[in-house]
């Protein structure tokens, strides 16, 4: 029973938790749905709140929201340029939904089915329907606003029309797998850190039940790592959140302006 | 030895269900489930950010925009407004400051002219009083010399009188006064 319980792949089990059945398939709200559901219920409850009585100057719940806002902003500018903010309301809510879902994954205990927190954005399937709705939206967008003209951008310009054999099915593949890396990107992170932080905390208990005293003092070791482990993982839950936006807002560039 | 709740959670007998040997990332058990909810929430949190809470915060930033904006005008106005009434209380200055001069100016020629009034009437005054002076010195000489001339003539005849026995004519003896003199 031990040994299962520190089984680091054990947190990213999916479970039931009341069926569900629709259209012939199995939709059960299980402990990941609980942390989708989550995810969303605190984004709005935390911006409602926070834009509650909202003021010239700021309070520090309302600086964050603004802050939050601002910072989108500026990177959706800085990437896809001033017209790209049409896409703001997309990156926006890409952003603040794996960025809380990351976060949320942070509790190594919570109040939910299973009493463990659960990484949304560890599940490959999640990552990769968020990735494929960037993707589609950058390609229905290219082809319904540009027209044949969004294929331009498999030829760049500026260069010698025989590297266009070479060039083109390059950038056709890249284009084809941008889905997969960007999903691959975030799922991956999170998966690894994850697992690292429970190996690590792992070795903590393990060498407290197999060495006893000793085991406490040695276990120290690994429990400093765990804590280091877990700051690094509080930046890559920001930092994957962040790479994932941004890389949106490039893919969108794509779609807003072809042939650049 | 129960390290992990999750053992003894409400579903602890679902757990031989999801536990298939699968890597759990990978398995597709819940892959519906998670598609249909995923998309539930997600489609749920781009509509309330969308609609609600995204305006909300640009009508505040812009709205705090707009303010600061209004606010600098208004300080510039102030500044520009405060320049002029200092520029006008300069003015105003200088203007009180060649006033004060020219009435000072004016004042000391005024008095400059009428000091030199006054003095050369007194100079005429005193020049006027030595002339009468003078006149009546010389008058008063003249009469003088006359008297001593008549009192000469009969101090002549009375000693011509005494010492010659000789009777001289007053006349005569005042030609001969004049006559002494003239010579004297």
């Amino acid at each position: 029973m031990a040994e299962n319980n520190l089984d680091p792949i054990k947190q990213f089990e999916v479970h039931e938790v009341i069926a569900f059945e629709a259209f012939g398939l199995d939709l059960a709200f299980t402990n990941a749905s609980f942390f989708m559901v989550l995810t969303t219920f605190l984004t709005i409850v935390l911006f409602t709140v926070a834009l509650t009585g909202r003021a010239m100057i700021p309070n520090r719940s309302q600086s964050v929201a603004e802050l939050a806002y601002g910072f989108v902003a500026d990177m959706i500018r800085s990437t896809a340029g001033s017209d790209g903010l049409r896409f703001f309301p997309l990156v926006f809510s890409l952003f603040i939904f794996i960025l809380v879902a990351n976060l949320l994954g942070m509790f190594p205990y919570f109040p939910a089915p299973g009493w463990h927190s659960y990484t949304v954005t560890s599940q490959i399937i999640v990552t990769a329907a968020l990735a494929m709705l960037v993707w589609l939206t950058v390609v229905l967008y290219g082809l319904f606003t540009h027209g044949l003209k969004f294929l331009k951008i498999f030829f760049p310009s500026g260069i010698p029309w025989p590297l266009y054999f070479i060039v083109t099915p390059i950038e056709i593949i890249s284009f084809a797998s941008r889905p997969v890396s960007h999903s691959v990107r975030l799922f991956a992170n999170l998966l690894a850190g994850h697992i690292l932080l429970k190996v690590f905390a792992g070795f903590v208990v393990m060498l407290a039940a197999g060495l006893g005293t000793a085991g406490y003092l040695v276990g120290v070791l690994p429990f400093a790592m765990t804590l280091g482990l877990t700051a690094l993982e509080f930046l890559v839950a920001f930092l994957q959140a962040y790479v994932f936006a941004i890389l949106t807002c490039i893919y969108l560039s794509d779609a807003l302006h072809p042939g650049h | 030895m129960t390290l992990s709740p999750e053992s003894e959670g409400a579903y602890g007998a679902d757990a031989a269900h999801a536990a298939s040997g699968v890597f759990p990332p990978f398995d597709p058990t819940y892959y519906a489930s998670s598609l249909f909810w995923l998309t539930i929430s997600f489609v749920v949190l781009y509509i309330a950010l969308d609609r609600f809470i995204l305006p909300k915060i640009k009508t505040t930033i812009e709205d705090r925009r707009d303010r600061i904006a209004d606010d600098l005008d208004a300080a510039a106005q102030a500044k520009a407004e405060a320049e002029a009434a200092g520029q006008a209380y300069e003015q105003s200055l200088a203007d009180a400051r060649a006033k004060a001069h020219g009435i000072a100016a004016d004042t000391r020629a005024a008095l400059d002219k009428e000091l030199a009034k006054e003095s050369a009437e007194v100079e005429a005054e005193l020049a006027e009083k030595q002339a009468a002076a003078e006149v009546s010195i010389r008058e008063a000489k003249e009469k003088a010399f006359a008297e001593v001339r008549t009192i000469a003539s009969s101090a002549t005849v009375a000693a011509v009188e005494a010492l010659a026995g000789l009777e001289v004519a007053e006349a005569d003896a005042g030609k001969a006064v004049d006559k002494a003199m003239k010579g004297a």
